[in-house]
């Protein structure tokens, strides 16, 4: 328990410090003047019409020491106290096309779960079966073809899985809709296609990476003694060489959980799923940086969320291991 | 002397020349000691996969370098004009080693080996695209771009992690505690995020300053040049854990011990005694990073913060040629050509890490 207090205490710092960065690259490199002549197009703008946005958006404070305010104030009526530190309480403020972001999130979030938490189960299960089939032919022509195939799937670009997919499942064949969404069961026929291009492009790392792992444990003491027992391979296999191997797979998996909720940038714009990864990419093709802001906040502390929750399945799945 | 055109050193150019001419004098250094002469044989030996991955690298090398030399013709004169009068478009030897392809230009889409009458009289093996621009001059030179960015990344992030890595590693203590808060702080930020954050004040600097860069090849490069410093600094930090934690198993070795006890100073230590025993981590990290660069370039431009629109790129072609699937007839020459290069390139360097982390890894060598 000390423990959890005293990992979460460590966190502060690291998030304060990309706090600091985001700000030095949202406020120091370009200055709110420069962003607001961005959006309100780089020539012909009065100084006026700058302030004015400045003005509606709360970007018209110092960054960091307000001499025109008293006390406290000095340093809350601030950009950095007003924009960044308040981050910290997740309120994320307006969106510089003027929506509020913390409702955004929260709507956007279930879209987003919604495409991930199946790629992630369904393609775990997909990358350990297929390792496994490798391993237990091992040495044979099918791990060879296996492996070949894992480095060629994994050459092969995301986008192409993506396109490819739409192109031939949904426009040629038809069998489900190119792209969209629906916020129910009906909507079923909407997410198929992403899971599936989704597993398709992670499967060939991910199997050729647990083979590596299971290869690693399949010579030592413990896997001959099962042997020696007279179980079958496929029981070595599964129940003593998969748990032996869990503690690098969960080191794996544990620190993406959190990051779920971030969804995938690629999978969601093709698809127009109106998750998060897409309202990022969004954010970034109108340059709209309040929420571009938030993202990098919001990622960054569920990575170390998934930290945490690593160390903890550690003692849970190892109970050799004791946090200290 | 009358030259009839002047050379042009764009920055990217400059630095891909000197990465070759570092590999070249790694390969002869390398020639000379038997251990590392010992470890390359054994990526070659009795491999002819690595051997036709590694050719093909070679071909893509030498392209992309061939493409890294670049010049500005002279324009004719005028009776009374300035004699020193040049093209303002830079070309490249390479365009001049393929030089029907890059100027025959058609009006629009031509389908790839189309003998049709309208055709100017050219022939285009991979066709044509939406402006009429040979396909496969387009991604031949799109080559440069994923090399440069496969290349120079790696040269940006070395430095960081090579210094930063050891020096937590053996002096532990304070540097090592602010060397691991960097690096936590930096890795927990998601990577695109921090790339197009990046990216994103870099545009707004240029375009604050458009008298800096006057050129548009000039700009184009430049913002080539800071993509890769960018994905240098995002990247520096998984190669700087790594040496981190071998430099911490090294220092307690006899050997270091030993090098301490006789009072070899500690800079002398770690640049004879570690840096040594750490070069198989950097080798296999730098030849996996590659073909993971080249395919996030494709991304990047899709996400809209990769290279300038004007730089040949295998991401700026499946960007513009993606919607074109929806035509009637399917347009999907462009989009092919892009992806089956890059599927190339990426499996060749694949193929290549493999080999070279089966040779370089003691682990692995221990296996077999």
């Amino acid at each position: 328990m000390l423990y959890i207090v005293r990992r979460i205490a460590y966190a502060i710092p690291i998030l304060i410090g990309v706090n600091l960065i985001t700000f030095a690259l949202f406020f120091m490199v370009n200055s709110p003047d420069d962003m607001a002549r961005v959006h309100l197009g780089n020539k012909y703008v009065t100084e006026q019409e700058i302030d004015n946005w400045k003005e509606e958006r709360g970007y018209n404070e110092p960054p960091f020491y307000n001499s025109q305010s008293i006390g406290i104030e000095r340093y809350t009526h601030t950009l950095f106290f007003e924009k960044s530190l308040s981050l910290f309480a997740f309120e994320f403020g307006i969106s510089d096309g003027g929506r509020n972001i913390g409702s955004d999130i929260k709507q956007r979030m279930f879209p987003s779960l919604a495409i991930a938490i199946p790629i992630l189960l369904i393609g775990l299960l997909a990358d350990i079966t297929v390792a496994m089939l490798m391993v237990f032919f091992r040495g044979s022509y099918v791990d060879t073809v296996g492996v070949i195939s894992c480095v060629v799937l994994m050459s092969i670009s995301a986008l192409f899985y993506i396109i490819s997919g739409q192109f031939l499942i949904g426009k040629v064949l038809q069998l489900v809709p190119i792209s969209g969404y629906y916020d129910s069961w009906l909507g079923l026929k909407f997410v198929i296609l992403p899971v599936i291009v989704g597993i398709l492009s992670g499967i060939g790392s991910g199997a050729r990476w647990y083979r590596t792992l299971f290869l690693e444990e399949i010579n030592k003491d413990y896997v001959r003694t099962a042997r020696a027992k007279g179980l079958s391979e496929i029981a070595v296999l599964y129940k003593h060489v998969l748990k032996n191997a869990l503690i690098p797979i969960l080191t794996g998996i544990v620190v993406l959980i959190p990051t779920l909720f971030m969804g995938s940038l690629l999978l969601e714009s093709f698809f127009s799923i109106p998750g998060l990864g897409s309202y990022t990419i969004d954010a970034i093709h109108q340059q709209d940086f309040a929420i571009v802001r938030s993202m990098v906040f919001l990622g960054s502390v569920l990575y170390i969320l998934g930290l945490v929750l690593t160390d903890i399945v550690y003692t849970v799945v190892d109970p050799r291991i004791r946090l200290s | 002397m009358n030259l009839s055109f002047k050379f042009v050193i764009l920055p990217t150019d400059a630095l891909l020349w000197l990465v070759f001419l570092i590999i070249m004098g790694f390969v002869l250094f390398a020639r000379g000691k038997m251990q590392l002469a010992a470890h390359w044989y054994q990526v070659f030996h009795r491999r002819p996969l690595t051997i036709i991955a590694a050719a093909l690298l070679g071909v893509f090398l030498s392209i992309s370098l061939l493409d890294s030399i670049h010049y500005r013709v002279m324009l004719p004169q005028n009776n009374n004009s300035d004699p020193n009068f040049y093209d303002a478009h830079i070309s490249s030897v390479f365009d001049k080693i393929v030089s029907p392809l890059g100027t025959q230009t058609e009006k629009t889409y031509s389908s790839p080996l189309s003998s049709d009458p309208d055709l100017k009289n050219h022939y285009h093996i991979l066709g044509t695209d939406k402006i009429g621009q040979d396909v496969f001059y387009v991604s031949l030179k799109s080559i440069r771009t994923g090399i440069v960015i496969g290349i120079l990344t790696t040269l940006v992030m070395l430095p960081f992690a090579l210094f930063l890595g050891l020096i937590a590693g053996y002096f532990q203590g304070l540097a090592d505690d602010i060397i691991q808060y960097i690096y936590t702080t930096l890795s927990s930020i998601p990577g695109v995020l921090l790339i197009a954050a990046s990216v994103l004040s870099m545009h707004i600097f240029i375009e604050k300053n458009p008298l800096a860069f006057p050129n548009i090849a000039e700009r184009a490069d430049l913002r080539l040049l800071s993509l890769c410093v960018i994905l240098g600094i995002t990247s520096w930090t998984t190669l700087c854990r790594l040496l981190r934690a071998e430099a911490l198993k090294l220092r307690e070795m006899d050997y270091v011990q030993a090098a301490l006890s006789v009072g070899v100073r500690k800079t002398r230590i770690i640049f004879r005694h570690i840096l040594p025993n750490v070069m198989h981590i950097i080798m296999i990290v730098i030849v996996l990073d590659f073909s993971s660069l080249v395919l996030a370039e494709a991304v990047l431009s899709y996400v809209g913060v990769g290279v300038a629109a004007e730089t040949f790129s295998w991401g700026n072609m499946i960007n513009s040629a993606r919607l074109e699937l929806a035509r009637e007839p399917v347009v999907w020459w462009p989009l092919t050509a892009a992806f089956l290069l890059m599927f190339i390139l990426v499996l060749s360097a694949n193929i290549f890490a493999d080999a070279v982390r089966d040779a370089f890894d003691p682990r692995l060598r221990k296996r077999r």
